[in-house]
């Protein structure tokens, strides 16, 4: 095939960099990539295309060195570049992914691990999650710079990379975070590291010691409690290289051969130990860091012993009021706690309760510190014995946080759709639902007096929709035989015609199991007439569908950048319809921009957790998908819009989107494609349309 | 009238069903049985309140007809109806009539799927009147003494709406099921298996590791049925990591993030 012509490839640079708005000059590009071949041109191009559309400038560099680097890399390599300059500018923004484009070299000297590496987001919900199935105390997985736990949180580095493979490497993610969780669980985070290594004159070399024994310690009780992933380790392990035990080592393993092997077990060999030469770690040893997990303990243990106590008070509350009436003597309540296998069980005054899910943690977390459970701390506390301060976690100031670096505490997280990579791009929104202010309280019965015919007209609508109870007559089946209907049927039979099979009557109960969930675009974009329709379009339609008596909730969206999504709380499931929720419709204003499917994903989720037969989301916007200098904006926003709407229908909800609009623009057609959806330009026709796509739904 | 119906003996249970039991149920089911109390079965899916039924069928000696309840059973589904057939209209008898008229145990299963307005023809049954009225008969059953009705509902799972009505619940006798305890399930999974001790033991500590999930990404841990079924697939000669994912992990949930979890706990076990 002949290369493209330079006019060809003005126009294809052009049209990727949106010259016309960022005024990137093409015409030394052009220069540099005419005399290629078309293969290569086509191989450029197309990356050039693609990473356009995460980011122009990111592309512009790119385009600028690609050809240099051809002449040295190959083609594989280079995709890999682009895909972790990508990457970079998902993880971390414009600058650091820039910088990947100005230095390949550093790009080739890690190129393994961005070609292979695990990533920390990557692996962290199924091994968190795979961390939530084991037992003993619940841990945090947390991204670090070093491999450690300070006993209550696990951190892993953002790359591991140390094998060849990309399954290798997960795998070694899995096993490290096993080996940690493995030291919180059989005991090496409760040892006092002072007292241990006193003794010795040289305490690094003893730590040392005692860390190699423990860690020996730690693989026996891994074979014994998950002897597959053990397997999988020592295979690892022989992957990587690591050199066998040395015999003398070898020799002191014997004694972990008994279950439980305490971290007693191998602190009664740290003098045999400590004149070993100690052997490099494997590849899944994690270190132990007694300052960390210090700190950390002592403030669990004196919180928990306090926190166990007000728990168990509650307790001895509930269940003396219970028998209140029968048992008048009040008599120290008596606690015994008992281990059943993994499981905690609790006896109060000699008979067995069923400790909560919460009392049932904290009796692991405990025992793991402590070694058994201090009688001491088996005793309910006294009314206010304790300042609440010294056991409450505090709580943060949602606002603060949301704020704050630390924002995504408590907030929701959902990938997005990147059509051009074709996958989601993991936990990459963070969204928060916030209390809609209320607006003015006068406003609604305002705009129900202006529209009173309407209103009344819409009214009678939805009642005429309402669904009774109503006898159905010659049905192939029923609950009774319809007499009239069989009369005619053993007349036809005389007559030698064929007899009917419809001679039941049906009684058709009133069902309607209906949820609707109302979504209301409150972007910058729909300042003016589109949010005044808005808001006079909910309010006639809840005054209508009170009428239905329909489950129905509204809440509008917003927001700035993948970061900063939010979701407006206007009238929840379990809200009534009342002033309150009047006033939060009048309080509907334009605020920022319009990540549209993060928000279709977060109700939809709500959406899902109500029971009902039919389920509607109904959005309301102008169908621009945007943010903030963002990807957003363009092609990226409509496919993940679109996807959004696919995932919702996939989910058993039905999906409406009702753009509010002068212009029709061309790309609605394929961003709602999962979806109906409709136009309308007049704020009376909204509440009508609504009305139709009931009728569609229920009769 | 001619009344067409499925012979009761064919619910005679006459092989012993195994089953283990896990506390004083026999006891207090036989307790309620000897005193024509109504009993409802609490508990999560697939921890032996079926096969409990079943045991005690074969003990009282008694036909068993069970109703798996759905959102669609009308009451004549449950009493009867008029049929036509070649021209004459015939009474057919709905299971629970059956099982009055035959003084049998009739078992209503999942009982609050079914339409509220359905589960009002039981409580004339489930009070002392023990009655049945077939309105379009225009009779009046009574049930006899052997007639025992007992229903089954899983609390855990069901939204709000579907509580089970106080005028219902409060005319039964309730009594709670939960997985049995480690050495009774192991028990059950050897029993239901011939499974090996250690294997055995591995999916015990699967199944803790499921429950641990619960509320945590997962609706429901693994029950006791999941593990006889992947317990089976393994004494069967399949591979233990593939028959766990098959009759564990993927039943238990749709979320690929969630499989891929319990996928890495079967591995670290198997
Ligand atoms: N106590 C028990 N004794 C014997 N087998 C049991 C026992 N508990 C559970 N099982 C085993 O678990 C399987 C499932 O039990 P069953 O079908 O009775 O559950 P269920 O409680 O009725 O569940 P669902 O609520 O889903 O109907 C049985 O087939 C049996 O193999
Ligand atoms: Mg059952």
């Amino acid at each position: 095939m002949i290369p493209y012509t330079p006019e060809q490839l003005t126009l294809r640079l052009e049209t990727a960099f949106d010259v016309e708005f960022t005024f990137h000059k093409v015409d030394h590009l052009v220069d540099i990539l005419a005399p290629l071949d078309r293969d290569t041109q086509d191989f450029i191009l197309g990356w050039v295309e693609r990473i356009a559309s995460t980011n122009i400038q990111i592309s512009y560099e790119f385009t600028r060195r690609v050809v240099e680097a051809l002449d040295r890399l190959d083609r594989r390599v280079i995709e890999a570049w682009a895909v972790h300059a990508m990457d970079t500018y998902d993880r971390t923004g414009l600058r650091p992914a820039l910088e990947v484009l100005y230095k390949v070299d550093d790009f080739l000297a890690h190129a393994h691990a961005h070609a292979a590496g695990a990533f920390f987001d990557e692996v962290k919900t199924v091994l968190s999650n795979f961390l939530c199935g084991l037992s003993g105390r619940r841990l945090e997985l947390k991204p670090g710079e070093q491999l450690f736990t300070d006993s209550e949180r696990l951190f892993l580095p953002n790359v591991t990379a140390d094998m060849e493979s990309e399954a290798d490497n997960f795998l070694l993610c899995k096993a490290r975070v096993a080996f940690m969780w493995a030291q919180t669980r059989f005991g090496s985070c409760r040892m006092d590291f002072d007292t241990v290594l006193a003794g010795f004159d040289d305490p690094a070399r003893a730590l040392a010691a005692f860390q190699t024994l423990d860690n020996l310690r730690l693989e026996a009780c891994l074979a014994r409690e998950l002897p597959g992933l053990w397997r999988d380790m020592q295979a690892l392990s022989v992957r990587h290289g690591d050199p066998a035990l040395p015999e003398d080592w070898q020799a002191l393993t014997q004694a972990f051969n008994i279950d439980p092997a305490d971290p007693e077990s191998a602190l009664a060999l740290l003098d045999q130990a400590y004149a070993l030469e100690p052997p490099p770690p494997r590849v899944y040893h994690a270190a132990l860091n007694p300052q960390a997990v210090a700190e950390v303990r002592a403030a669990r243990m004196a919180r928990e012993k306090i926190l166990l106590r007000v728990k168990l008070a509650k307790l001895v509350e509930e269940h003396r009021a219970e028998k209140a009436a029968e048992q008048k003597d009040h008599h120290p309540a008596r606690f015994e706690a008992r281990q059943e296998g993994q499981a905690w069980e609790l006896a109060l005054d000699d008979l067995p309760i069923a400790p909560p899910e919460d009392v049932k943690q904290l009796l692991t977390s405990i025992s793991l510190d402590w070694g058994e459970i201090p009688p001491e701390m088996l005793t309910a506390a006294g009314d206010g014995e304790y300042d609440p301060a010294l056991y409450e976690e505090k709580e943060k100031n949602p606002d603060e946080v949301w704020q704050g670096t630390y924002h995504e505490e408590g907030a929701h997280l959902y990938p997005e759709w990147d059509f051009a990579r074709q996958h989601y791009r993991k936990n990459w929104c963070v969204l928060r639902e916030i209390d809609l202010k209320p607006g003015d309280p006068g406003y609604v019965d305002e705009v129900i007096d202006r529209h009173r015919g309407l209103v009344k007209h819409l009214r009678r609508t939805f009642e005429a929709m309402r669904d009774e109870s109503r006898l159905l007559k010659r049905q192939v089946q029923g609950d009774d035989v319809d007499i009239d209907a069989l009369v005619e049927a053993l007349a036809d039979s005389m007559d030698g015609r064929e007899m009917s099979d419809q001679l039941f009557m049906h009684l058709h109960r009133a069902d309607r199991n209906m949820a609707v969930m109302f979504m209301v675009d409150m972007s910058g974009s729909t300042r003016g007439w589109i949010n005044d329709a808005e808001r006079e379009a909910l309010v006639m339609l809840c005054e209508s569908l009170e009428t239905l008596g329909d489950r129905y909730a509204i809440y509008g969206f917003s927001g700035q950048t993948r970061k900063r999504c939010e979701i407006y709380r206007i009238k929840t499931f379990d809200q009534p319809y009342n002033a309150d929720t009047r006033a939060r419709i009048a309080g509907i204003e334009p605020r920022d921009y319009t990540r549209m499917g993060v928000a279709i994903r977060h109700l939809s989720k709500l959406l899902n957790e109500i029971e009902a037969r039919t389920k509607l989301l109904i959005a309301l916007s102008d169908g621009k998908p945007d943010d903030y200098f963002d990807i957003y904006r363009g092609r990226y926003g409509i496919e993940d819009t679109r996807q959004a709407l696919f995932e919702a229908r996939r989910s058993g909800i039905h999906p409406f989107c009702i753009t509010i609009d002068r212009e029709g623009k061309e790309y609605l057609p394929h961003m709602y494609g999962h979806a109906n959806w409709v136009e309308i330009d007049e704020v009376r026709k909204l509440p009508l349309k609504v009305a139709d796509i009931y009728r569609r739904l229920t009769t | 009238m001619d009344s067409a119906q499925s012979p009761t003996e064919s619910h005679f249970i006459t092989q012993e069903p195994y089953y283990e039991p896990v506390g004083n149920e026999v006891a207090l089911f036989e307790a309620a049985y000897a005193n024509r109390l109504p009993v409802l079965l609490k508990g999560p899916t697939g921890c032996g309140k079926t096969r409990f039924m079943e045991y005690m069928a074969w003990r009282l000696r008694r036909p068993l007809i069970t109703v798996s309840c759905h959102d669609d059973l009308t009451t004549s589904d449950l009493v009867g109806r008029y049929l036509v057939k070649g021209g004459e209209t015939t009474w057919v008898d709905g299971p629970l009539t059956r099982a009055v008229r035959a003084g049998g145990i009739c078992y209503l299963d999942e009982i609050v799927e079914a339409r509220k307005d359905t589960m009002v023809v039981i409580h004339p049954l489930a009070d002392d009147r023990r009655m049945m009225p077939i309105e379009k008969l225009g009779q009046l059953l009574e049930a006899p003494a052997e007639f025992c009705l007992a229903i089954s509902y899983n609390p855990g799972y069901q939204s709000v709406l579907k509580e089970l009505k106080q005028s219902t619940r409060q005319r039964f006798v309730a009594l709670s099921f939960d997985y049995p305890k480690p050495e009774l399930e192991a028990k059950i999974i050897r029993h239901e298996t011939g499974l090996d001790e250690a294997a055995t033991q591995k999916l015990l500590k699967l199944a803790e590791m499921t429950r641990k999930l619960k509320g945590n990404g997962l609706e429901e841990g693994a029950s006791t049925r999941l593990l006889v079924h992947a317990g089976k697939l393994i004494a069967q000669g399949v591979e233990p990591r593939a028959a766990c994912r098959g009759a564990v992990s993927l039943a238990l949930t749709d979320d690929d993030d969630m499989i891929a979890a319990v996928n890495e706990l079967i591995a670290a076990l198997f």
